[in-house]
Formats: structure tokens, C-alpha cells, sequence
């Protein structure tokens, strides 16, 4: 039975899981009182659609779906926000296993090893995908081999959405970081980037002058900025079939203790969780953010002084953490071909217009996007697209990818060594516990094949 | 329809006296309801969890080949399953000596108030109705929360209530006494009310002072509401879930992960039903064994009263 209300189209304001439940709850009275679901007329086309885009991006992707609303007056989007991380994936893959599942979902490009290919989502349709004008080559082309297992195409990549380096311009200003066009000058090296975050700490009046997510409830910051360090001095996790630890102890050490260095000395705040370290940035409390690209609506929309730059370089190359947003079919048991024709109608729209989904801060996978002037205009969300070329994906294991197991465990990991309760030896000793009983589990969806 | 069974069952054997009897007699008609609500959820889910416990199926359905005692074998040797044990059983000893003696103490505090005492009884009860997600919500986000938590502010220390693997399940502890407290409490209340008032006004009489009434009256008189506030109390906190996985997520470093919510990571956020089967079963046995100790000392107690 279809009576899951639809999320109303409201215009962009922020969603708050309150008013997301309070609209809910409004439209399940209104509709069980009148019976007659709104906005539900019998010509149109219903595409289910479920998203975890729930921070300051998720304003932008409901802009998108009522854009294509106004558009296509005979298809209707039907769009759920869920809570991202694990609880979303569990909801996908059981919803995949009754084969009740939405038409098109979001997802993470490294998640896609682990959740059953064939099984709990269905192989992209490539005719309608060329029927709506994509072509492979228009993707990036290491997301576009990836989003394949065995060489079959699982899901449409979205975006690629990299670690990056939110810097208030006042406060570097203050200290004399910037260049003479107003821009972060680049920093190459550890001394370099202590040096400077020194100075915009004594501007800031010897508050910490680096946020980012250092602590809390499955906390994955400490995993994103190891990830990213680590993968600059060119050490691997894993081998490439996914068999054997390749951890070089000696790289993995050095950026442990880097990261200590920065607890230590008060360069950064070792018991900010995600929410704090958002708004030690947004109040003008830190200089200096580490996250995901995500969180540029809420700065924009808080009209401060700030702007973007790459992940800054400090252990030789340039690398940042990353994760993709791709679209997929979850599996259904049966498929109305009205439908299906409507859902790639719509993850095309989606993808032909990722210049506006740039807004939210990810670099676009749709190569066409990153040449049109509306994107390379978008200040500062072009300012760090280069990163596009030189992003540190997971392993392709099954236990990978946002929020899966792996994060969490060297999350968990390396968070006490930044505060300082572990050292780096015992920080990395229980990741690759961790890593080494990751491995040793069976996957859950061995391969039938 | 009274004399179709009455008359052979002076001379016919008991069992066809029994048949003779139409189901609406016993009572079935009434507890069909029940019946088929209880064999839905409890008892075929309880068969198919055994099964699934046997087999290596996945939370897709697939892959669910039987593997016989494989998955309890792994739980066996799985380091984490013993420390998520332990860790139920660990809050279980921790939450239940205050949960069953700090009951005791606000009802014999609030029973011999004069003044206000439906404040106070409101005070400690309150708690109780509140939900496990507006509890974990409050006491992590505004009590235990670091840097600028109710706690660290009020003490002036620089603790990480939840962070610290040798703290957090001692925070989880204060959370869930001070939230469920109030039932015991309620108990107690309830069975302090029912004592009868001359029992005291006799033992007055006989110059009994305050602490010999309560030690020669009032906890006798309480033993059999002890005895039910442990089992029930025993039972829920073996069964612990909800504001550990809403507060700590079972961290920092596997200090508070409960057995049920070890099952939980391996069969929803793992994927993995059938060893997350086998892991609750384990936890079945030991919850049924708890009960047959309880009702086998109850029972025994019961009769030495007698």
C-alpha cells in the first residue's frame, strides 16, 4: 500500500528533522482525513526517491527535485530524506531484500562492494541511461570504473565530495596568511601548516585555530583526516585484491603523531565532535574547518567572511579523503516500465544539472558540468576542483565506504590519540586489530557468481 | 449441555469426559486472540531466529546455506561477544543494587513525609515516563557533553563522562538510575501504603522505636515486593539496549556495547542475521537461566514462609 505521505515541496529553507516530522505528521492528518492524498493526481508518473542528503546539501537537492517538478508536470518525485550513515544502509538493504524498495536511491561509490550487487540493487539500465543522453564518457573516468563490479554498472556517479579546507578570512587576514588576491597562500609540509595555524592562533587570541571532527558518538573526522595525510606520504591500507594489510607502520606513525602535535599544542580542540567543530567555524572561534564540502550552504547562508581551499598538502602529495555520491536502483521484484523510463528521466536531470548541485560544495562527476561558466564561476565552490584528480577513495573491500565499519573502528581508533589518552603506537595497534577482524569476517553477500 | 458431561464422568474415564467437552468451555474462544498475536510474534519468530542461528543467512535472505553450530562455535571464540556479555552483566550488577535500593529509600523517604509529598513523589517518578531518546538526548548532549556540558560546569572538571572507557558505562549507570528509578519506587510506595497501620500502632505501644519498626516490620513486610523489583529489574537490565546505543553507540572502545546491541551491529549494520541470531540466543539462554534461579528462589522462599 502507497501511503507513505509524499515530503512536501516546500520552498528551500532548511530541513530540520522537526519540521521534515511535523510536515509528515500534517500531511498523515490530511490525508487520513480527506482520504484523498494531495497532490497524488492518477495521470501522474510516481518515482520513489530516497536521500541521506540532510545537512545544509539537503536544502539544495529539494531546490533540484522541485525544479524538475516544474518541469516535468507529469512525473511526480516523491522525495524521502533519511538519516544518513548506517542507519540508512540498513534501511536500504532490507527494503532491497523484500524487493519493496524505492526507485532510485543515493549512495556512496565505496559502499557499493558491500551491499550485494545483484542482490539488494539492480544493474544499471544503460539504454535508458543513452536514451536520456549520458554517455560514459562524460563521467570522470576512475568513478566511472568503479561504479562497476565484475564489469557490470551499478550506479550513475553524482559527485565526488572531498575533504577540504574551510578558512575564515578574517581571522587569516588578522594573521597575515593570505596573498595579495585575498586568497590562502598554500602551505607545503608540517612546519609550514603549524607555522600558520600558530599565527591564527595568537589572532584568534590563543583559542585553537583548526576545527574538525575529533570526537563523539561513531566519530569518523580523525579517519578522514588520517585518511587523507596518510595517503599524501603514498601508504596503502590494503593490497589491491583486498587480502593482505599493506599498513606501512612508519608513514602511519608519522601522521599520528602529527595529529597528536596539533591536540598538544591547542592547535585544535581534541574534544570537538562534528557539531562543535561546525559552529567553533561558523561563530568565528576557529580559523580553520577540515570536513567534507558539505557544510558550504550553512556558511554562505550564515554570510561570514569565508572561503575554500584544497586539503593542504603536508606529507608530500596532495591528496585528500574522499567519497562519491552516485545514484542507484535498489531491487525491486517487479518494475513498471512507466516508472523506470521516469526515474532515469530523472537521475538525468540530476546529473545534466550538477552545476546547480555544485552549490552544495561537491565537485561534479559529469565532466561537462566542470567546463560550463556558471560552475567555474561559483566561488569558492571551484576553487579546490582540481582536487577531482588526486582524491584517496577506500579500498574496495566490502567492510568500506561513508560510515561503514572501517571508518568507524579507526575513528574510534585515532580519536584518543589526538586528545592525547592513547599514544600513536596503541592508536595504530587498534586499527589494525580492528582492520585484521574486518577481514577476517565472512562477507555477508559472498559473490554467487 | 452441563448433563452430557456430567453423566459418564462418574463412570467413563477422565480423558473422554475431556474430549466431550466443546472448545468454547475452556476458555479458547477468549484467548484466540491472544493466542495468535503470542504464536505471530513470539513464538514463530523464536523458531525462525533457532533456524536462522543454524545458517549463514544474510539480511537479504540470500546466502542462507546451513552451516549447523558454525556461528555459535564463532561466538564462542569471539573476543567481542565475551566483552558485550560482560558488559550486560556488568550493567546489569551495577544498575541493579541502586536501581533496587535507592527504590526502597525514596519510598520509605517520601512515605514518611507530611508535607508536599506529591512533589517528591512526582519528582522521582517523572523520569520514568520519559522516552530512552529524550533521556540519551539530554543527559549526552546536555550533561555529560564536554567542554560545556551541566556536569563538567557544575564540578569544574574536564571529564569525559562518555568518552572515557573507564567511565563510560558508570555514566550509563546514573543515566538509567536516575531515569528508571521511579518504578521501583512506585513498587515500593504501593507495597509501603498496604502495610497495616496497626502492625506500627501496636509495636508503639510496646515502645518499638523508628529503626526497629522499619527493621522488624517494614522490610519484612516489603520481602515479597524485593523479590518481584529483583526480577523485574534483573530482566530489564539484562536486556539493555536503548540509551547505550543512543548515547555511546557501545564505545569508546567497546566499554558499554551491550550483547544486544552486538547483535544488532552484526545483523543490521553487518549484515549478518545469522551469526547476529546465534549471538542472541546466547543471550536467551542466559536470561532463561536467570529466570528459572529467580522463580526456583522465590519459590523456595514462599514455602519456608509458609
Amino acid at each position: 500500500m502507497d501511503d507513505i505521505p509524499p515530503t512536501p515541496h516546500r520552498t528551500p529553507t532548511t530541513i530540520t528533522r522537526r519540521n521534515l516530522l511535523g510536515g509528515a505528521l500534517a500531511l498523515g492528518l490530511l490525508s487520513s482525513g480527506c482520504s484523498i492524498p494531495v497532490g497524488l493526481g492518477s495521470s501522474q508518473t510516481r518515482v520513489k526517491y530516497w536521500h541521506f542528503l540532510g545537512a545544509s546539501d539537503g536544502v539544495i537537492m529539494n531546490g533540484m527535485v522541485g525544479a524538475f517538478a516544474k518541469e516535468n508536470p507529469a512525473l511526480f518525485v516523491e522525495e524521502n530524506v533519511l538519516q544518513w550513515g548506517e542507519p540508512f544502509y540498513t534501511k536500504v538493504a532490507m527494503a532491497g531484500a523484500g524487493g519493496r524498495s524505492p526507485d532510485v536511491a543515493t549512495f556512496h561509490l565505496a559502499r557499493l562492494a558491500g551491499i550485494g550487487p545483484g542482490q539488494i540493487l539492480d544493474p544499471i539500465n544503460l539504454d535508458l541511461l543513452a536514451e536520456n543522453g549520458l554517455r560514459a564518457e562524460d563521467f570522470s573516468p576512475p568513478i566511472w570504473e568503479r561504479a562497476h563490479i565484475d564489469g557490470v554498472l551499478y550506479a550513475v556517479p553524482f559527485d565526488a565530495h572531498p575533504m577540504v579546507q574551510y578558512y575564515n578570512t578574517d581571522v587569516c587576514g588578522r594573521a597575515g596568511l593570505l596573498g595579495g588576491d585575498g586568497k590562502l597562500l598554500p602551505t607545503k609540509g608540517t612546519d609550514q601548516l603549524l607555522e600558520s595555524l600558530r599565527k591564527a592562533k595568537e589572532a584568534l587570541g590563543g583559542k585553537p585555530s583548526l576545527a574538525f571532527d575529533a570526537l563523539g558518538l561513531g566519530t569518523v573526522g580523525p579517519w578522514r583526516v588520517w585518511s587523507s595525510l596518510y595517503a599524501q606520504s603514498g601508504g596503502t591500507l590494503l593490497s589491491d585484491d583486498g587480502t593482505q594489510i599493506t599498513i606501512d607502520d612508519a608513514k602511519a606513525l608519522e601522521v599520528l603523531a602529527f595529529m597528536r602535535t596539533l591536540g598538544e599544542e591547542g592547535l585544535c580542540d581534541p574534544t570537538t565532535d562534528y557539531g562543535a567543530s561546525v559552529a567553533a567555524f561558523q561563530n568565528g572561534n576557529a580559523a580553520f574547518l577540515w570536513n567534507g564540502d558539505w557544510e558550504t550552504t550553512t556558511f554562505k547562508l550564515a554570510k561570514m567572511p569565508f572561503s575554500m581551499a584544497r586539503f593542504p598538502s603536508v606529507f608530500g602529495g596532495a591528496s585528500a579523503q574522499a567519497d562519491c555520491h552516485v545514484f542507484v536502483v535498489p531491487h525491486q521484484r517487479a518494475r513498471d516500465p512507466q516508472v523506470e523510463r521516469a526515474t532515469y528521466r530523472f537521475i538525468a536531470y540530476l546529473v545534466k544539472n550538477s552545476a546547480d548541485w555544485a552549490v552544495a560544495g561537491h565537485v561534479p562527476a559529469y565532466l561537462p558540468a566542470l567546463e560550463q561558466p556558471e560552475y567555474l564561476a561559483l566561488q569558492p565552490q571551484s576553487e579546490y576542483r582540481s582536487v577531482i584528480t588526486e582524491v584517496a577513495l577506500d579500498p574496495q573491500v566490502w567492510f568500506a565506504g561513508s560510515a561503514s565499519r572501517l571508518w568507524i573502528e579507526f575513528g574510534e581508533a585515532f580519536s584518543p590519540v589526538i586528545g592525547g589518552t592513547r599514544t600513536p603506537e596503541e592508536g595504530l595497534a587498534l586499527a589494525k586489530n580492528a582492520l585484521r577482524r574486518l577481514m577476517e569476517t565472512p562477507n555477508p553477500f559472498p559473490e554467487e557468481r | 449441555m452441563t448433563t452430557t458431561v456430567a453423566a459418564p464422568a462418574t463412570t467413563a474415564p477422565v480423558a473422554k469426559a475431556k474430549a466431550a467437552r466443546p472448545w468454547t468451555q475452556h476458555g479458547m474462544l477468549f484467548i484466540a486472540p491472544f493466542l495468535v498475536v503470542y504464536v505471530a510474534f513470539l513464538v514463530w519468530p523464536l523458531l525462525l531466529g533457532l533456524q536462522m542461528s543454524l545458517s549463514s543467512v544474510n539480511i537479504a535472505g540470500s546466502n542462507d546455506g546451513f552451516v549447523g553450530f558454525a556461528n555459535y562455535a564463532e561466538a564462542f571464540g569471539d573476543p567481542r561477544m565475551w566483552r558485550s556479555l560482560w558488559n550486560t552483566v556488568l550493567f546489569t550488577v551495577l544498575s541493579t543494587v541502586p536501581l533496587v535500593i535507592l527504590g526502597l529509600v525514596f519510598a520509605l523517604l517520601v512515605h514518611n513525609l507530611r508535607f508536599m509529598r506529591w512533589l517528591w513523589r512526582l519528582s522521582f517518578f517523572a523520569p520514568f515516563l520519559l522516552p530512552s531518546a529524550v533521556v540519551a538526548v539530554l543527559w549526552r548532549q546536555m550533561i555529560y557533553q564536554p567542554g560545556f556540558g551541566l556536569l563538567n560546569g557544575t564540578l569544574g572538571t574536564d571529564s569525559l563522562w562518555l568518552g572515557d572507557p573507564n567511565m563510560a558505562m558508570w555514566s550509563v549507570v546514573m543515566t538509567t538510575v536516575w531515569w528508571t528509578v521511579g518504578f521501583n519506587f512506585l513498587l515500593y510506595l504501593a507495597a509501603l501504603q498496604s502495610i497495616p497501620e496497626q502492625l506500627y500502632e501496636a509495636a508503639s505501644i510496646d515502645g518499638a522505636s523508628a529503626w526497629d519498626k522499619l527493621r522488624s516490620i517494614t522490610l519484612p513486610m516489603l520481602r515479597r515486593t524485593t523479590g518481584l523489583v529483583v526480577v523485574l529489574q534483573l530482566l530489564a537490565s539484562l536486556k539493555v539496549f536503548d540509551q547505550i546505543y543512543l548515547m555511546t553507540g557501545g564505545g569508546p572502545e567497546d566499554s558499554t556495547r551491550p550483547i544486544i546491541e552486538y547483535a544488532y551491529d552484526i545483523g543490521f549494520t553487518g549484515y549478518r542475521v545469522g551469526y547476529a541470531s546465534a549471538v542472541s540466543y546466547i543471550l536467551f539462554i542466559l536470561i532463561v537461566a536467570v529466570s528459572l534461579v529467580q522463580l526456583r528462589l522465590l519459590r523456595k522462599r514462599e514455602e519456608s514462609l509458609r
